[in-house]
């Protein structure tokens, strides 16, 4: 039975005001029994409050190969970094 | 009207055995599921039910106050001293067989729980309302697969209406009123059974025809659970969930 059906990606936010994050992938039939399984595989331990589902096939990836044309031309531009940014003392979560 | 609290005990014991029931047959399922993501939905549900009786046995054990527990309740007690419905004790059958049950169950359970959520005694009403969530979770999964099976392909067509047509007699159980009953009932406490049937029986004939199954003919009842007298399954399940206890006694993990 599963070699017919959909690949899911599965989206936690594991409490309001932080972002969902990538917690794993699961098989379903349709968007909707993946939700449920969502719920029953990746929250029985009250890892979340909002789940969101999304069929693999519809996510773009970047490739291995793209890496050198990607990221390495970052590599000799510290002035994009704020590492000599003095942080004040009021601002946290940064 | 005071109660004899003897009896809120019995009647918490007959809900604990209804739910340790169930749920043992779900947790059969355990590693056999018919694929990972089924196996660990159904798995979830079983220890629903087992919670529950656990919160019954306790309650029980509570009132009774003779040094029971939850476990004696569970592991030493014989087939007939089980005050289950017969339809829990079935064997699990196939998966189509399984989920019938589990439809018929849920639709009967939630609208229990949620009577019993109104009940006098405070204990009963807040099991009741942990288990009305929970509930309505099940009842949405069962559903989903009443619709999947039975409007599938013809095989899944034929084992769900084969597993419907085997369940429908048990279903009577659901609402026959015992003595037990009626004293809870009367006395605010215990739910009405009865007065469940007319909203079950339009809710599951609703779903049957949209799963694209006919529903059964009541020519045929069966019950017993409530007195002790059960069918010969449940000594067999019994045999297995007890084991441990029996060849062990006092084993503890």
């Amino acid at each position: 039975m599963s070699h017919h059906m959909r690949l899911f990606e599965v989206f936690i936010r594991s409490r309001r005001g932080l972002d969902h994050k990538h917690v794993g992938s699961l098989h379903a039939e349709d968007p909707q029994q993946a939700l449920e399984y969502a719920r029953d595989i990746y929250t029985r331990r009250s890892e979340g409050i909002s789940i969101w589902v999304v069929d693999s096939a519809d996510i773009v990836a970047s490739q291995e190969t793209d890496c050198e044309s990607f990221y390495d031309p970052h590599d000799d531009k510290p002035y994009r970094h704020a590492s000599h940014y003095q942080l004040p003392d009021e601002v946290n979560n940064m | 009207m005071s109660i004899d609290r003897n009896l809120i005990k019995d009647y918490a014991i007959r809900l604990g055995d209804d739910s340790v029931v169930l749920g043992h047959r779900l947790s059969e399922w355990c590693r056999n599921g018919p694929f990972l993501e089924e196996d660990l939905a159904l798995t979830n549900v079983a220890l629903d039910y087992i919670g529950r009786a656990r919160m019954f046995y306790c309650y029980a054990a509570q009132l009774a106050d003779d040094g029971s527990t939850e476990d004696s309740y569970a592991y030493l007690r014989d087939c007939r001293d089980y005050r289950n419905l017969l339809i829990y004790e079935l064997p699990r059958g196939d998966f189509a067989f399984t989920m019938a049950r589990q439809y018929l169950a849920d639709e009967y359970n939630l609208a229990f729980t949620e009577a019993l959520v109104g009940s006098a005694d405070e204990t009963l009403a807040a099991i009741a309302d942990k288990a009305v969530k929970e509930g309505r979770y099940h009842l949405r999964r069962s559903l989903d697969w009443m619709l999947r099976l039975g409007d599938g392909t013809e095989e899944s067509h034929d084992r769900l209406q084969r597993a419907v047509d085997d369940l429908w007699g048990y279903t009577a159980e659901f609402f026959a009123m015992d003595q037990l009953d009626q004293q809870m009932s009367d006395a605010g406490i215990g739910v009405d059974v009865a007065g469940l049937e007319a909203g079950w029986r339009e809710r599951v004939s609703a779903t049957l025809m949209d799963a694209t199954l006919d529903v059964p003919k009541a020519d045929w009842s069966v019950t017993g659970g409530r007195e002790g007298i059960h069918t010969e399954s449940l000594g067999h399940m019994l045999s297995d969930m007890q084991f441990m206890q029996r060849a062990y006694p006092g084993l503890k993990w």
